[in-house]
C-alpha cells in the first residue's frame, strides 16, 4: 500500500478526531504503545464473516500467534475459526517464492475448503519484501474462478484501528456491490420491510442475537452485519440497505461514510449496551427510513422491551445500586457503557478516554457531569492508583488489563473483544449484571486480600486460632 | 446448615454407596503386609476385589471364608478358622483384618470367640496380628466401615499407655476415607517438612499408590502402616484426625493414650491448610516452610483466575458424608451454589454441608435434585457418567468407584496444591460447557439469503429486482 494510500485512509472526514488538533489516527509512540498492528485491526474487522477463507500471508507470527482467539460466533460455517495461513520461511523470503506459496495456498484453501471467497491478508515481510499480493490475488481469481479479496495491511502501516479501515475499505471497494439481495419475506406485522447494514457488530459472545429478534419484528432485515455472523454474500449487498448503523466503533465510519456518498445510504453512530442506547439505536433507524408506521411501531416494543427488562433488572439493581465503576476502556464505549452501568443504578468515577473522540467526551459529560473524570493513557500502575484515589469497587476494563486488576486483589469485569459474555441489547444487561455481581459479590475478596496467619518468615501469629488442640 | 432429609422409596435407583466391609476392607489395605478377610460368602469378596482393582489397577489381596450352605445355617466358626490357619500358614501376613459382612452378621458369627479358639489351637501364629471388624453390610457404607475398621486397629493394636509426648517430633494422623493415597503422601509431606514424623493410619500412600514393588507376586499388601507402628502412636505428641467420620475413632485413640487431637474436618481450601500448618507450626517450633507459603500464594492466584468461573457454578454433589461436605465447602467458599447434595448415609456432618438440604439417597435422587436445581456441573463417583449424560452436564470424578478412568485414585485434592487442582478443574468444567449459558443462535426471520437460494457464486446483475 502506498504511503498517499495510508495517509488518505487516516485522513476520515466523518471521524471526529480530524477536527481535534492532531489530524487523523493518531500514530504509536514507540516505548509506550499499547494495543495491534493494522493487521491486527483488519484481520479482528473481517475475520466474523464466518463462510470465507481468511488467508494469512506472512510468517507465522501473525497468524499463528493470533488465530481463533476471539469470541465471535456464527449460527452456521466454522471456516473462519480455521486459521489459515502460508508461514513463510527464510527461504521463501530469501529466494523469492512466497508469491508463489500463496497462490498455491489459495488453490488449496479453495480445494480443501470450497469457500465462496477468499480474504488474503498482506502482512509485514511479503509488504517489505515487495510480494505483489494485489496482483496474486487477481490471478488467482481469474484461475480458479472464486473471489479472492487483498486486504493489504501489513502491521507496520499503521494502528489497528488503521487496520480497520483498510479491511472497510477493502469491503467496500471490492466485494460491496457485487451480488443483490433476495426479495423480502412479507412481514408478520404487516408493514413495510426496511433493509439495513450494521458496521462494526462482531456479535461477540453471540450477542447479537439478542438484538436481532426485535429488528425482525419491526421488519428491519439486515442485509449484512460487518461482520459478525455474517457471510461473503451479505457482505456483496449492503449498497442495497436504506440505512445503515455504526455499532459502537469508530474502526469502520469510513464504509459508512462510503456508502451514503456512493449509494445514498443514510447513517448514525450507535450502541446496542444499555438500555437508553439500545432504544436510541431502534429510533435511529426509525429515524432514517422516515416511516411513520415503523416509528409507531418502534416506539411501541420500546417501552415494552423496557418496562420488561426493568422489572427483571430490578433485584440486581438492589445488589449493585451505589457500587463504584471505574471504567477504563476506548471510543465509544467509554459513553455507552457509562449508560449501561447507569441503567443499573452504578455510579461511574471514571473513564477512559483513549480513543475518543472531541464528541465521544461531550457526550460522556453529558452522562457523568461537567467534571467527569477522564483517563487519558492508562498504563497498569496510573490505573490502580486512579482505582485507589476513586475508590472504585470494580474495574471494568479490556482483557488486557485483566491481570493486572487480579494481581492487585480487584474486581474486574471484560469489556472488550475477547470476553466471552454477552451484554449487547435488553437481555444482555441482565448478563452484565450477572458478571458484576459475580465479581463484586465473591467470597474469595478477604482471603486474597488478608494476611496470612503466619509473618514473613513463617512464623505463626501469637493469637491461637479456636479450634487449636482440644 | 443444611437439612437432612431420608429417601422414603422403596426402591434404591442407582446406588451411591458401596458396602461397609469394602470400606473396611481399603482401610486394611492401609497396612503393610496386610490381608483383609471377609467373613462371608465368596461373592462378598468377589464383588469388593474387583471393584477395587478396577479402581486401582492393582492386584488387590483380598480373602473370603467362602461360606457355604451348611456354614450359613449351622455356623461359619469353622470356614473361618480354617482361613486363619490357611492364610498364616500360607502367606504369614503381618495383619489379617477379619470383616464380617450381611450374611456372617445374620448368621449370628462370633468372630472374637473363633479367634480365642485360633489362638489357643495355634500358637505358631502369634506374630500374626489379627483384628476383628463388625461390618455387616446393612449397616452405614464404606465410609463407616473404614471407620470400624480403623477403630477396631486401634483397639487390638494401640497399647493403653500414658507416654503421650515422650516423641516430641512424632505425630498421629488418622486419614479419613474421603483421603485418596496422593492426598495422604500430600499430608505427609507437609508434616515432614516441618520436620516432624508422621505415623499415618491406614496409610494409603504406602500401598495402593499404584507402584512396582521388586516381589513378581504378593499375596499380601507391599507397603503401608507397619503393625509396630501402632505400638508407637501413644508415644506422640498430637494427633491429627481428617474428616469428621474417623471421631469415634480418635476418641479411642485419645482415651487409650492420652495424646491430645487436632480435628479437621476436611483440608480443602485456603482455610482448612492455614489452620493445618499454624497448627504444626507451633508444634514443630519451626516457622512455616518458604515453599508451602509459595503454594499459597499460588493458590490464591488461582482462586482470582477462578472466580469469573466459580463464582455462580451451580454444584451437585454426591458421596460419603465426609467428601460432600469436603467439596460442598469449597464450592461455597468459591461463591458457587451447591444446589444439589446427596449422601451415602446419615451422619452428623451432614448438618453442617452449606447447603440447603442434604439428601440421604441414590443417583436418582441425585439426578432429580440437581435437574430441580439446574446444577452446571456433577462432581461424584464415575457412577455418575450417565446422570451427567442425561443431565447434560459435565462431571468431575470423586471417590469410589472411578472405573473408566486411570489415575484418579491417585489424584491429590487437599492442601494448597491440590486445591489449586480442584479450583483448575472445576473452572475448565464450567469453561468447557460454557455452550449451555450462551446465546442461542437466532436465524433471522428474513433469512439472507434464503435457504433455497444459492449460497454463493460469480457475482450476477438481480435476477428479480431489489427491494425499492
Amino acid at each position: 500500500m502506498k504511503a498517499g494510500e495510508i495517509k488518505a485512509l487516516m485522513d476520515e472526514p466523518a471521524c471526529g478526531h480530524n477536527t481535534a488538533a492532531k489530524s487523523g489516527c493518531a500514530r504509536p509512540k514507540p516505548g509506550a504503545a499499547a494495543g495491534g498492528c493494522a493487521f491486527d485491526g483488519a484481520q479482528i474487522a473481517l475475520l466474523p464473516v464466518a463462510d470465507v477463507a481468511h488467508v494469512v500471508h506472512g510468517p507465522i507470527a501473525c497468524a499463528g500467534n493470533s488465530w481463533d482467539n476471539r469470541g465471535t460466533r456464527s449460527s452456521g460455517p466454522d471456516l473462519f475459526r480455521r486459521g489459515l495461513t502460508t508461514d513463510l520461511t527464510e527461504q521463501d523470503v530469501i529466494m523469492g517464492r512466497s508469491e508463489k506459496r500463496l497462490l498455491h495456498a489459495i488453490r488449496q484453501a479453495i480445494e480443501t475448503f470450497d469457500p465462496p471467497a477468499v480474504f488474503v491478508y498482506n502482512t509485514c515481510v511479503p509488504a517489505l519484501v515487495g510480494d505483489d499480493v494485489g496482483a496474486v490475488c487477481r490471478a488467482a481469481q481469474a484461475r480458479f474462478g472464486v473471489p479472492v479479496v487483498c486486504v493489504d495491511a501489513a502491521g507496520f502501516y499503521g494502528s489497528k484501528n488503521l487496520g480497520n479501515r483498510i479491511a472497510g475499505e477493502a469491503m467496500v471497494e471490492q466485494v460491496v456491490g457485487t451480488g443483490e439481495p433476495p426479495p423480502p419475506r412479507q412481514a408478520g406485522h404487516g408493514g413495510r420491510v426496511h433493509d439495513i447494514n450494521l458496521i462494526g457488530e462482531y456479535n461477540i459472545a453471540g450477542e447479537f442475537w439478542h438484538v436481532l429478534p426485535l429488528l425482525d419484528e419491526l421488519g428491519l432485515r439486515v442485509l449484512c452485519t460487518l461482520s459478525g455472523d455474517a457471510r461473503f454474500h451479505q457482505v456483496r449487498t449492503m449498497h442495497r440497505a436504506r440505512a445503515s448503523m455504526v455499532v459502537c466503533s469508530k474502526a469502520m465510519l469510513n464504509v459508512a461514510r462510503k456508502l451514503e456518498e456512493r449509494y445514498a445510504i443514510p447513517w448514525f453512530e450507535g450502541s446496542f449496551y444499555g438500555i437508553t442506547d439500545m432504544s436510541a439505536a431502534l429510533r435511529g433507524f426509525a429515524r432514517l427510513l422516515r416511516d411513520p408506521d415503523l416509528t409507531q411501531r418502534t416506539e411501541a416494543l420500546i417501552r415494552r422491551e423496557e418496562d420488561r427488562i426493568r422489572a427483571r433488572l430490578a433485584p440486581w439493581r438492589e445488589r449493585l445500586k451505589g457500587r463504584r465503576v471505574l471504567l477504563y476502556t476506548g471510543g465509544v464505549k467509554s459513553w455507552s457503557v457509562v449508560s449501561a452501568l447507569q441503567d443499573l443504578g452504578m455510579e461511574v468515577v471514571a473513564t477512559g478516554t483513549r480513543k475518543s473522540t472531541e464528541a465521544d467526551k461531550a457526550r460522556i459529560r453529558d452522562l457523568m457531569g461537567e467534571d467527569a473524570r477522564m483517563i487519558e493513557e492508562g498504563n497498569p500502575g496510573a490505573l490502580l492508583e486512579v482505582f485507589e484515589q476513586t475508590r472504585a469497587d470494580v474495574l471494568i476494563a479490556g482483557g488486557r488489563n485483566l491481570y493486572t486488576a487480579l494481581k492487585a486483589r480487584i474486581p474486574f469485569l471484560d469489556i472488550n473483544q475477547e470476553r466471552e459474555h454477552a451484554y449487547a441489547g435488553y437481555e444482555g444487561m441482565l448478563e452484565l449484571a450477572r458478571q458484576l455481581a459475580l465479581t463484586l459479590e465473591s467470597p474469595i475478596w478477604p482471603w486474597v486480600r488478608g494476611e496470612a496467619p503466619w509473618d514473613a518468615q513463617g512464623w505463626p501469629h501469637t493469637a491461637p486460632s479456636a479450634a487449636e488442640v482440644r | 446448615m443444611a437439612e437432612v432429609t431420608q429417601r422414603a422409596r422403596p426402591l434404591s435407583v442407582g446406588p451411591l454407596k458401596a458396602s461397609p466391609p469394602l470400606g473396611a476392607a481399603l482401610a486394611m489395605l492401609g497396612m503393610d503386609r496386610s490381608i483383609p478377610l471377609l467373613h462371608g460368602a465368596q461373592g462378598c469378596t468377589a464383588f469388593a476385589k474387583v471393584f477395587l482393582v478396577q479402581h486401582f489397577r492393582e492386584p488387590i489381596p483380598l480373602q473370603t471364608t467362602a461360606m457355604d450352605q451348611v456354614s450359613a445355617v449351622m455356623g461359619g466358626d469353622d470356614p473361618l478358622q480354617e482361613a486363619l490357619a490357611t492364610l498364616c500358614g500360607k502367606t504369614r501376613p503381618a495383619l489379617i483384618g477379619v470383616l464380617t459382612t450381611a450374611l456372617s452378621e445374620t448368621e449370628g458369627a462370633d468372630v472374637q470367640r473363633v479367634i480365642r479358639r485360633f489362638r489357643a489351637d495355634h500358637p505358631e501364629y502369634d506374630d500374626v496380628a489379627i483384628v476383628p471388624v463388625a461390618t455387616p453390610d446393612f449397616t452405614g457404607d464404606a465410609e463407616a466401615g473404614f471407620t470400624r475398621a480403623v477403630t477396631a486397629l486401634i483397639d487390638t493394636l494401640v497399647p493403653v499407655s500414658d507416654r503421650a509426648g515422650a516423641s516430641p517430633r512424632q505425630v498421629n494422623v488418622l486419614a479419613g476415607q474421603h483421603l485418596t493415597p496422593g492426598d495422604v503422601e500430600a499430608l505427609r509431606d507437609v508434616i515432614e517438612a516441618f520436620g516432624l514424623e508422621a505415623v499415618i493410619l491406614p496409610d494409603l500412600s504406602g500401598s495402593l499408590d499404584g507402584h512396582l514393588a521388586p516381589a513378581r507376586l504378593a499375596a499380601t499388601t507391599t507397603g503401608g502402616t507397619p503393625v509396630e507402628a501402632l505400638q508407637r502412636m501413644g508415644e506422640s505428641a498430637l494427633t491429627l484426625v481428617i474428616g469428621d467420620a474417623l471421631a469415634p475413632a480418635a476418641d479411642r485413640l485419645r482415651a487409650r493414650t492420652g495424646v491430645p487431637d487436632l480435628r479437621l474436618d476436611t483440608l480443602m481450601g485456603l482455610a482448612a491448610v492455614d489452620e493445618l500448618l499454624v497448627a504444626l507450626s507451633r508444634l514443630s517450633g519451626r516457622p512455616v516452610p518458604s515453599r508451602l507459603r509459595r503454594e499459597r500464594s499460588r493458590l490464591q492466584d488461582a482462586m482470582l483466575d477462578s472466580h469469573f468461573m466459580l463464582g455462580a457454578q451451580r454444584v451437585a454433589v454426591a458421596g460419603e458424608p465426609d467428601r460432600v461436605y469436603a467439596l460442598a465447602r469449597l464450592v461455597q467458599e468459591m461463591g458457587g451454589e451447591v444446589v444439589a447434595a446427596v449422601a451415602t448415609r446419615k451422619a452428623p456432618i451432614l448438618g453442617r454441608v452449606p447447603a440447603a438440604q442434604v439428601r440421604v439417597g441414590d443417583l436418582e435422587d441425585l439426578e432429580t435434585l440437581a435437574r430441580q436445581g439446574r446444577a452446571g456441573c456433577l462432581i461424584t463417583n464415575a457412577h455418575g457418567v450417565e446422570t451427567a449424560r442425561r443431565l447434560g452436564i459435565p462431571l468431575l470424578r470423586a471417590g469410589y468407584p472411578q472405573h473408566d478412568r486411570l489415575g484418579g485414585f491417585q489424584r491429590t485434592w487437599i492442601g494448597y496444591a491440590g486445591t489449586r487442582q480442584t479450583l483448575f478443574d472445576l473452572a475448565n468444567l464450567q469453561l468447557e460447557s460454557a455452550g449451555h449459558q450462551a446465546v442461542a443462535p437466532y436465524r433471522p426471520l428474513h433469512d439472507h439469503p434464503p435457504a433455497e437460494a444459492p449460497e454463493h457464486g460469480p457475482a450476477t446483475p438481480p435476477a428479480t429486482g431489489c427491494p425499492a
